[in-house]
This record gives structure tokens, sequence and C-alpha cells, in this order.
């Protein structure tokens, strides 16, 4: 950073300070209020769907996720097939982008958009455009994190 | 029952709020938020934290992109009891399944119904 300061002319210096105190303030406390209610709520829908499935199709408390994941992920097709999903993220901020619905919009969106590429390149090679990254690091976290603790285990570590 | 319902709301909620956090102050962008939630939540799973917090919050835990991670790591390990070190590469998909696949096959459904909009 200190480097990157020498080299810019004092006007230019000038113009930074004036756009730093030009720069729209984030309402943050006002985010972080509306990202914790939204998020708080698409949880409490999904902790109702997960009881469905607890008392309808015998899941327990610890494999109802998997079913729940992908309902609300069904969920999450259509609020974005609707253009709904788009108003609520703008209103919500993270508290729309962190939950799975979150994930599943972020691919359903970007299938919906490229269709006009067509199904294979378009829909196909665009799907993962966004969501891939989750994926990536996810995965790639996972392997880590996983693959330390085996051997932690295997030596006799833990 | 009704417990739970809350402890998924409060929970469910602080974690988009820590986003919304990441986003607002650490200037990330979405992308960069999410795949570091992901990240957060295979670790908490590799130290044996994550399972208490679903079991305490339900789908305040299940839901949020954390959970992804949790799942992976959750499959690794339970893949590498098993078969040993082959197992962390096997079994990493065996839990989370459900998200990605409902997410391929939704998506694909989603493309082939609704038209682009703008």
């Amino acid at each position: 950073m200190g480097n990157k300061q020498n080299k810019v002319t004092p006007e230019q210096q000038k113009y930074q300070q004036l756009q730093k105190k030009h720069e729209l303030k984030r309402p943050v406390l006002k985010n972080c209020i509306k990202a914790f209610l939204v998020g708080g709520l698409i949880c409490l829908i999904g902790q109702a769907v997960s009881y469905f499935y607890i008392y309808y199709f015998n899941f327990t408390e610890q494999t109802s996720g998997n079913p729940t994941v992908a309902t609300m992920v069904f969920f999450s097709m259509l609020l974005t097939g609707f253009g709904v999903y788009d108003h609520i993220a703008q209103f919500a901020g993270a508290g729309s982008a962190v939950p799975v619905t979150g994930f599943g919009n972020a691919i359903i969106s970007a299938a919906i958009e490229h269709r006009t590429e067509g199904f294979v390149l378009g829909v196909g090679g665009n799907m993962f455009k966004l969501a891939g990254s989750v994926i990536l690091f996810g995965v790639f976290s996972a392997f880590v994190v996983a693959l330390i603790k085996t051997l932690l285990v295997m030596w006799g570590v833990l | 029952m009704l417990a739970m319902f809350f402890w998924a709301f409060v929970i469910g909620g602080l974690i988009c709020v820590i986003g919304q956090l990441l986003m607002d102050i650490g200037k990330l962008t979405p992308g960069h938020t999410l795949s570091l939630l992901v990240v957060v939540g295979a670790v908490l799973d590799g130290l044996g934290l994550y399972e208490p917090l679903v079991d305490f919050a339900g789908a305040g835990a299940t839901i949020p992109i954390t959970s992804f991670g949790n799942s992976l790591v959750h499959g690794a390990l339970q893949e590498a009891q098993r078969h040993g070190i082959v197992g962390v590469l096997t079994g990493m998909f065996e839990v989370t399944s459900s998200g990605i696949s409902a997410a391929i096959v939704f998506g694909f459904i989603g493309a082939l119904i609704f038209k682009p909009k703008g």
C-alpha cells in the first residue's frame, strides 16, 4: 500500500480524500437486522419442513437435513423463476444469500439466464458460474480437514 | 418443539448476520463471503463443533451454507472410518448429495419452464 501512495500525484490524493468523504456509508446495523429477520425466517420455514419429514416420512432429527435442503432449493426455484427472489435478495442481503436457498438461487438464475445460448453450452456451461466457487472451496477444505483428522486418528493422536 | 423453532430462527439469523458483517465491514463480495462460510463450516465440523449446533438449532444450522461444508466433511469422515484414507475422497458427497443434486435437477427444470426476464 505504501508503495502505491508514493506514485499518486497531489491532485490524485486530494481526489481520493474527496471520494472517501462522499462515499456512501453502508447502513450496517439496518442491514444486519434485515439479514437476521429474513435469514431467521427462512430457517424457521426450514424447521417446519424438517418436522414435516420427521412426522410423515420417518426421518430422524439428524437425517431430516437432506430432504429439507432439497425442498428449500425447490422453493427457491419457484421464487427465482417468478422473479420474486431478486426482490427478497435486494431487501435482505446476506439474509437470503447465506441460506441454501441463496445457493439454489445462484444456480437456477444462472441456468435460466443462459438458456438463450442453448441447453448444452448455455445452461450446462453456465449453471455453476456463481455457485462453482462455493462447491470448489467447500470440497477442497472438506478434503483437507477430513484428511488431517483421518491421519490424526490413524496415528493415534485423537 | 416451539423451542426448536425459536432456536432455528435465532441461530439461522445470526449466521446470516455474520455473512452480512463480512460483506459490509469486511467488504467481501457475496461470492467470497459464501466461500468463506463454507470453509468455516468444514473446519467447525473437523473440530467436532457443528454436530452439537445441529442438535441444538436444527434447521437453523442445516439451512445456512455452512452446513454444506459440514456435511462434506461428515461424509468424508464416515467413509474414512470404513475404508481408511481412500474414503476421504470417495465419501465426500455421500451426505451432501441432496443439496447439489436438487440444485442441478431443479435448475434444469427451471431453465426448461421459465424464460429469462429483461
